[in-house]
């Protein structure tokens, strides 16, 4: 059995025949081929997996891609500027030398972008408490809060 | 995961009628514990009926006294909403205390309701506030409707569609997080209710219960250190490898303490 799926991925229409058992981040890495999302864990856990649907960080992992039908989704190649300028966030990772293996850092970034839209000034606590659903097996995390500290500075100008 | 076939009602009507027609299928809420469930092949409906398509079903609504959560309301929704803070403050920060910023920005207070995971956190605030489940038949007393392990006092083909919270004059929930899951190893709800005080434990046993012992306590004098030591015998408990039962039974008077400090604001 398959059925139709459609959403906006990236700023772009796209639409799948898929099974219906499809996850929404099988659709995202094999069949629109954007491997930049990862999956770490596939129980949950990591975060690794996480996208934006309507603006909101979710694990793409754990959802059927139907469950996205019609949505806005952003995946970790759709935040640069057109011209491969990094977005703050991403630079504040490459600043702050917030990755080291950066198997976690895509699902990390998401995570950021979404904790720091409308907040500036994200304390250490705050950043801590959001990160609960990203796991990192490199940096022992003391980088990416200092990152993300400087990435919700960044976006906010 | 098994295959199955995928439909999105828009409305009530067309969710129950989906339901009655597939005995095999499941209702997808946010999918955050049913998806997990599937990829492990512990669970495998036929159908699933996905109820994000019904506008009706999410939402808050104050009326008079009492808050009433639409059953697809997300966590993120009730964590950071307005009313719910004001009024019943506890339950907000519940929401927000639920795993993750993903899983509460997907999973929804009806599912975690109608899965009554003997370590979810929702279903102490049922029961603690002396909450009311809304169904498409009835509506449910938080007493009656919390059975056992995964099991709750829905039929077959019943539908949550709203839970309904009276305010309370204070009240606080404190767990010990299960430091990877972030589920209650023990999580303990407090309230001082028209009702009288109410006291519900999670993540000890098969599923929530009330601490009637500990309940008496606080009526006599609401505070932290009325809570008496040891008055749910381990031989009731889970045990597994993350805490022996003697060890839960030890917590619960923990966590009812610390609740009773947050509530009484200390
Ligand atoms: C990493 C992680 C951490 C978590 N941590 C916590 C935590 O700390 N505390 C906690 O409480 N929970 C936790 N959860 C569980 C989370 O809150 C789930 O969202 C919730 O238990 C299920 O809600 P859902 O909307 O995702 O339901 P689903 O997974 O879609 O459904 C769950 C079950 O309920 C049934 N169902 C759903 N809606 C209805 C309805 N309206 N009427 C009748 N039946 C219905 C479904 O058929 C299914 O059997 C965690 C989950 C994850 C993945
Ligand atoms: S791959 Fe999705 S949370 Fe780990
Ligand atoms: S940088 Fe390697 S897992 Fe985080």
């Amino acid at each position: 059995m398959s059925i139709k799926v459609s959403m906006t991925v990236n700023g772009k229409p796209v639409s799948a025949q898929v099974e219906e058992r499809t996850l929404l981040v099988t659709l995202i890495r094999e069949e629109l081929r954007l491997t930049g999302t990862h999956v770490g864990c596939d129980t949950a856990q990591c975060g690794a997996c996480t996208v934006h649907m309507n603006g909101k960080a979710v694990k793409s992992c754990s959802m059927v891609a139907m469950q996205a039908e019609g949505a806005n989704i952003v995946t970790i190649e759709g935040i640069a500027a057109a011209d491969g300028t990094l977005h703050p966030m991403q630079a504040a990772f490459k600043e702050n030398h917030g990755l080291q293996c950066g198997f976690c850092t895509p699902g990390m970034v998401m995570n950021a972008i979404d904790l720091a839209k409308g907040n500036p000034n994200l304390t250490e606590t705050e950043i801590r408490e959001g990160l609960e659903g990203n796991l990192c097996r490199c940096t022992g995390y003391h980088n990416i809060v200092k990152s993300i500290a400087a990435g919700a500075k960044a976006m906010a100008k | 995961m098994h295959a199955f076939s995928y439909h999105k009602p828009s409305t009530l009507g067309d969710a129950l009628s989906l339901v009655a027609k597939q005995s095999e299928g499941k209702i997808l809420a946010g999918g955050q514990s049913l998806v997990q469930a599937m990829k492990l092949r512990l669970a495998s409906p036929t159908d699933l009926i996905d109820l994000s398509g019904i506008k009706d079903l999410a939402g808050i609504k104050v009326e008079g006294s009492s808050v009433t959560i639409g059953a697809m309301t997300r966590h993120a929704d009730v964590e950071n909403n307005a009313d719910v803070k004001k009024m019943i403050p506890a339950l907000a920060r519940l929401a927000g205390g639920i795993g993750d910023r993903q899983v509460r920005h997907m999973g929804t207070i009806g599912g975690s309701v109608a899965n009554s995971d003997p370590a979810a956190c929702y279903p102490a605030a049922v029961l603690g506030l002396g909450a009311t489940i809304v169904t498409n038949k009835r509506k449910i007393a938080a007493d009656d409707f919390f059975k056992g392990l995964f099991e709750t006092a829905l039929e077959t083909g019943e539908l949550i569609t709203a839970v309904t919270f009276p305010t309370v004059k204070r009240a606080g929930y404190i767990k010990f997080k299960n430091p990877a899951s972030r589920f209650a190893l023990v999580g303990v709800f407090v309230a001082e209710t028209s009702g009288g005080v109410r006291v519900a434990v999670t993540g000890a046993a098969s599923c929530v219960f009330r601490a009637t012992a500990i309940e008496k306590a606080l009526t006599a004098k609401f505070d932290p250190d009325a809570v008496p030591a040891d008055t749910i015998k381990a031989d009731t408990l889970n045990a597994d490898l993350h805490g022996s039962a003697e060890y839960r039974a030890h917590l619960i008077t923990v966590m009812a303490k610390r609740a009773v400090t947050q509530a009484v604001g200390k």
